[in-house]
C-alpha cells in the first residue's frame, strides 16, 4: 500500500501551502504579539502560548511575498521542529488532507514565489496545487544566524 | 535483578560518601593523628562496600574493601598515615569515582585496579606476597574474636551454636518483613550472634534473596528449621551446627575489618538525625514550573481585585499572595543547596594541581554553607575550577621566588563563600604575585583587544577587566594547567549567563583577588516594569539603583552622547526608545522618567516613558528560535496575560 502523510493546508497569498500534521501541535487565533527589538525582521515577536513563551514569524516576510492584511481568518499555526517551538502567520488554515507520497513532486526553483530549497515540494492532488514546506529549513537556526549577518549588513552603514 | 530503580540513589550516595573519604584524607594529611578522621573515612569506605557490593559492581566492592583494610589498619595504629598511605588511598578513591562516574554513564563500573590494589597491599603488608582473598564469599559467616569467645562460652555452657542460612523466594516481595519474622523466630529460641550482611542491611532491604546468621540456642536445630520455614515465602534453610571440631574452619581466618564494621551497625533501632527524603530535581522543577503559573495568575487576581475594589476580595487575594510568597520562598529554599557540593572537590584539585607546579599552596575554604539555587551550583563549577587553576598558576609565585620576595614559602589561597543582599558572594583570594599592569596591557596591545591610547587613559580596574576579554591568556609559558584554549573570557559568559557578574581587583606584588556575584535564585526576579510607547518592559531591580523623573532641561547632550547630572556624577542616557526601535512617538511633557542602572561600577540611565511599578515575574527564555538578542535577557508573563520583555543591563552598559 502507497504510505500516506496527513497535511494542514494554510493560505498564504493565495496560494495552498501544506505542513506535515506531525509537526504541528496547535492552530491558534490571532493574539496579542510583543514585538521582539532587534530580532530578524520576520520574526513578529512572541506570544503567551499557555504559559510559554513562543516566537511568532512571519512567512510573508520570511518568503519576502507581498504584505496583506490580517483578516478575520488569519491563525497563528504552532509548529514544532526538534526542540524549537514557532508559531507561523498565515491568511487560513481551513483543511487537513491525506497526501500519498507518491503525489508529491521535487519543486521547481521557485513556486508561488517561494525558493526551492524551503520547499519539500509540490502535492499535486486532483484540482488543488499544495505547495509543501520544508519546515526543517524554514526554521533552521543556523539560517537565521546568516539572515542577521546579512541584515546587519545592510543597516551597518547607519 | 531490577536495580535500575535504585541506581539515581545509588550514584548520589556513592558520590557522598567518596567525598566524605576525599575531604577525611585531605583532612588527615595535615593531621596524621586523628585517628577520628580514619573512623569517617572507614565508615564511607565500608558504605560503599555494603553498597556496591548490593548493586552487582564486584570491582568496586573489592576496592574498597581492600581500602577497607589499608584504613581499619591506619586505626588500629597498625600503619602510620604517611603521605604515601594518603596517596595510595586517594588514588583509591580517584578509581572509586571512575568507576562512578562509569556507571553513571551507563556502564557496569568494572575497571582495572591492580596497581591501586597492590600499592594497598603493600602497604598493610609490606612488599610481601599476599594471598588473595578472592575465594571469600560474600554472604558466608565469619566471626570475629569476640563472637567465637561468645560461641566457645556457649558450647562450654551445653548450649549449641548453629550457622543458618535463610533463602528466601526469588518473588518475595517484602524482604524486610520476612527478615523481621525470622529474627522473631530465632530471637525466641535463643540469641543471634551475628548476620551477614548486618542487621541494618537487611532491615533496608540491601540484600539479594539469602542472609546467613549464628545463632546460640538452646533447641535443636531441626525445631528452629522446622519454625522458620513456617514464615512465608522462604525457599529454603540450611543449619548446621557450629561445633568444637569444626572451629578450625568456620571460626578461624577472622578479618577483623568484618567485626568492627559491623559492630557499630548493630542497633536494631536505628538512629535517626535528621529525616531526609532525596526528591529528583525534575520533580523540583516540576513544582518550580506550576508555581510560577500560580504566581502569573497571583498577579492577575491582584489586578483584578483592585479594579472591583471590594474589600473582602481584596482581603483574601492578599492573603492569597502572602501564602504564594510564603511558599516561593519554600520552594527556592527546596532547591537551595550548599555550595559545599562544588567546594568539596577544590582541596584534592588544589593539591593535586600545587604538585604539579611544584608550588606549595594552602587551600582556605569557608562559607560552604553557603546555599545557592541547585542551577546555579551545577554551573558555577567549571568557572570556579577555572579561576582557581588561574590563581595557582599565575597567580602563587613558586617557593623560591617567594622566599626571595619575603613572603612565605606556602602560597595561600582563600576560597570564601557568603550571602550579600539578595546575591551570594564568591571570593577567590591569593596572596601571589599580582596582576602586572604592565604585562596585560602589552599582551592586549599584541592581541588588539584595546589601542595604544586607549591603554594609556585606562585606569588599573579596566586593565584587570581586559583579562576576561576574549582570546586573552597573560601566561608566558603555555602550561596545562590554564593553557587549554579558552581564557577568562568563558568564565566570565558562564557567569553571566547565570545573571551573576565577575569583578577582579589586584594588589600587585601581593596578590589578586575575584569576586563573583551570583543571583540567589534564577526563575522569580523582582522587576520594575516600565513603559516605552505601547510596550512594557521589565527591569530587573537587582540593576537597578535609583530611580527618577528628570526635567527635559537637564539632559545635557556634550558629545551625542546625551548625559545626565546623577549625583554629582556625569551618567550617559540611553534612550530605550531608541535602542529598540519603539515606533510611537516620544512623548513631549518635558520631563523624563529615568531608571538609573549599574554594571559593576558603571551606571547609565534608561530613558522611558513611564513607570509603571514593582512586581516578582517569572523569568521565561523566549525559546530556542530567539537565542540572543541584543538588550533582552528573557521574557515573562504579565497579569494580564501579555509578554512583557525583560531587559539585560548588562549588554546595554559597555
Amino acid at each position: 500500500m502507497e504510505t500516506e502523510m496527513k497535511a494542514i493546508v494554510f493560505q498564504l497569498n493565495d496560494e495552498e501551502y501544506g505542513v506535515d500534521i506531525l509537526q504541528v501541535r496547535s492552530i491558534e487565533k490571532l493574539q496579542a504579539i510583543t514585538r521582539v527589538p532587534k530580532a530578524p525582521h520576520f520574526v513578529n515577536g512572541v506570544i503567551n502560548l499557555r504559559g510559554i513563551i513562543t516566537p511568532v514569524i512571519d512567512l510573508r516576510k520570511r518568503f519576502s511575498l507581498e504584505e496583506r492584511d490580517e483578516t478575520e481568518d488569519t491563525r497563528i499555526i504552532i509548529v514544532q521542529v526538534s526542540e524549537t517551538e514557532v508559531g507561523l502567520i498565515v491568511d487560513g488554515a481551513t483543511d487537513v488532507i491525506d497526501i500519498p507520497e507518491g503525489a508529491i513532486e521535487p519543486p521547481a526553483d521557485i513556486v508561488g514565489g517561494v525558493k526551492a530549497e524551503y520547499l519539500r515540494g509540490v502535492a499535486k492532488l486532483e484540482n488543488r496545487l499544495l505547495i509543501m514546506l520544508n519546515l526543517e529549513k524554514v526554521l533552521n537556526p543556523e539560517e537565521i544566524e546568516e539572515l542577521k549577518v546579512l541584515e546587519e549588513n545592510e543597516h551597518g552603514a547607519v | 535483578m531490577e536495580m535500575d530503580q535504585y541506581l539515581d540513589v545509588f550514584l548520589d550516595e556513592s558520590r557522598d560518601h567518596l567525598k566524605t573519604m576525599n575531604d577525611g584524607l585531605l583532612a588527615l594529611e595535615n593531621e596524621p593523628g586523628e585517628i577520628s578522621v580514619v573512623q569517617e573515612i572507614f565508615r564511607g569506605a565500608h558504605t560503599l562496600k555494603g553498597m556496591s557490593a548490593t548493586m552487582g559492581y564486584s570491582d568496586m566492592a573489592e576496592l574498597t574493601h581492600k581500602l577497607e583494610n589499608v584504613l581499619d589498619a591506619l586505626r588500629n595504629n597498625e600503619l602510620p598515615v604517611t603521605t604515601r598511605a594518603v596517596d595510595i588511598l586517594l588514588q583509591g578513591a580517584d578509581e572509586l569515582e571512575a568507576m562512578i562516574e562509569n556507571i553513571s554513564d551507563g556502564g557496569d563500573g568494572s575497571r582495572d585496579v591492580s596497581r591501586v590494589v597492590s600499592g594497598l597491599h603493600i602497604l598493610v603488608n609490606g612488599e610481601a606476597d599476599v594471598p588473595s582473598e578472592k575465594g571469600r564469599s560474600e554472604g558466608s559467616v565469619q566471626l570475629n574474636e569476640y563472637e567465637k569467645t561468645v560461641v566457645e562460652q556457649a558450647l562450654d555452657q551445653g548450649n549449641s551454636a548453629f550457622r543458618i542460612r535463610v533463602v528466601l523466594r526469588e518473588d518475595c516481595l517484602l524482604k524486610a518483613a520476612r527478615v523481621f519474622m525470622v529474627f522473631e523466630v530465632l530471637e525466641g529460641a535463643g540469641e543471634v550472634i551475628q548476620a551477614v550482611p548486618s542487621v541494618e542491611k537487611l532491615e533496608e532491604e540491601e540484600f539479594d534473596s539469602e542472609f546467613s546468621v549464628v545463632v546460640i540456642s538452646q533447641e535443636e536445630g531441626q525445631r528452629i528449621e522446622e519454625r522458620i520455614l513456617k514464615v512465608s515465602e522462604i525457599e529454603a534453610v540450611e543449619i548446621e551446627e557450629v561445633g568444637t571440631e569444626s572451629k578450625s574452619t568456620a571460626l578461624s581466618a577472622t578479618p577483623k575489618k568484618e567485626a568492627k564494621a559491623e559492630g557499630p551497625e548493630r542497633p536494631v533501632t536505628a538512629r535517626k538525625g535528621l529525616q531526609t527524603i532525596r526528591v529528583n530535581i525534575e520533580r523540583l522543577d516540576k513544582l518550580m514550573n506550576l508555581f510560577e503559573e500560580l504566581v502569573i495568575d497571583k498577579g492577575r487576581l491582584e489586578k483584578i481585585s483592585r479594579e472591583i475594589g471590594s474589600g473582602d476580595l481584596t482581603e483574601t487575594v492578599e492573603r492569597v499572595a502572602r501564602v504564594s510568597g510564603d511558599i516561593q520562598e519554600m520552594i527556592l529554599t527546596l532547591r537551595m543547596v550548599p555550595i559545599e557540593q562544588v567546594f568539596g572537590r577544590f582541596p584534592k584539585m588544589v593539591r593535586d594541581l600545587a604538585k604539579d607546579l611544584e608550588k606549595e599552596v594552602k587551600l582556605n575554604i569557608s562559607g560552604g554553607e553557603t546555599e545557592l539555587d541547585r542551577t546555579v551550583v551545577d554551573e558555577i563549577g567549571d568557572p570556579l575550577v577555572h579561576l582557581l587553576r588561574n590563581s595557582l598558576d599565575h597567580g602563587i609565585e613558586s617557593p623560591e621566588l617567594r622566599k626571595s620576595k619575603g613572603k612565605p614559602r606556602e602560597g595561600t589561597v582563600n576560597l570564601k563563600a557568603f550571602y550579600s543582599g539578595n546575591h551570594v558572594l564568591i571570593e577567590i583570594q591569593d596572596d601571589g604575585a599580582g596582576i602586572n599592569r604592565e604585562s596585560v596591557l602589552r599582551k592586549a596591545l599584541e592581541n588588539n583587544v584595546v589601542t595604544e591610547t586607549e591603554a594609556e587613559t585606562l585606569s588599573d580596574r579596566e586593565v584587570y577587566e581586559l583579562l576576561f576579554a576574549s582570546g586573552f591568556s597573560t601566561a608566558e609559558a603555555i602550561s596545562d594547567i590554564s593553557g587549554r584554549g579558552v581564557g577568562l573570557d568563558v568564565v566570565k559568559n558562564k557567569i553571566e549567563s547565570l545573571g551573576g557578574r565577575v569583578q577582579v581587583d589586584s594588589d600587585p606584588g601581593n596578590g589578586t583577588t575575584f569576586t563573583i556575584q551570583l543571583p540567589l535564585t534564577l526563575s522569580i526576579i523582582a522587576a520594575m516594569l516600565v513603559e516605552v510607547g505601547k510596550e512594557t518592559y521589565a527591569v530587573p531591580l537587582s540593576s537597578i539603583v535609583e530611580i527618577a523623573v528628570i526635567p527635559e532641561e537637564e539632559i545635557f547632550t556634550p558629545h551625542k552622547q546625551q548625559m545626565i547630572d546623577f549625583r554629582g556624577k556625569m551618567v550617559p542616557v540611553i534612550s530605550l526608545r531608541h535602542v529598540f526601535g519603539v515606533p510611537e512617538q516620544a512623548n513631549t511633557s518635558g520631563s523624563y522618567p529615568v531608571v538609573i542602572i549599574r554594571k559593576g561600577d558603571k551606571l547609565a540611565g534608561l530613558l522611558v516613558d513611564a513607570f509603571v511599578g514593582h512586581q516578582e515575574v517569572v523569568m521565561k527564555s523566549l525559546g530556542n528560535y530567539l537565542p540572543e538578542i541584543f538588550g533582552i535577557s528573557g521574557a515573562t508573563i504579565l497579569g494580564d496575560g501579555q509578554v512583557a520583555l525583560i531587559i539585560d543591563c548588562n549588554t546595554l552598559i559597555h
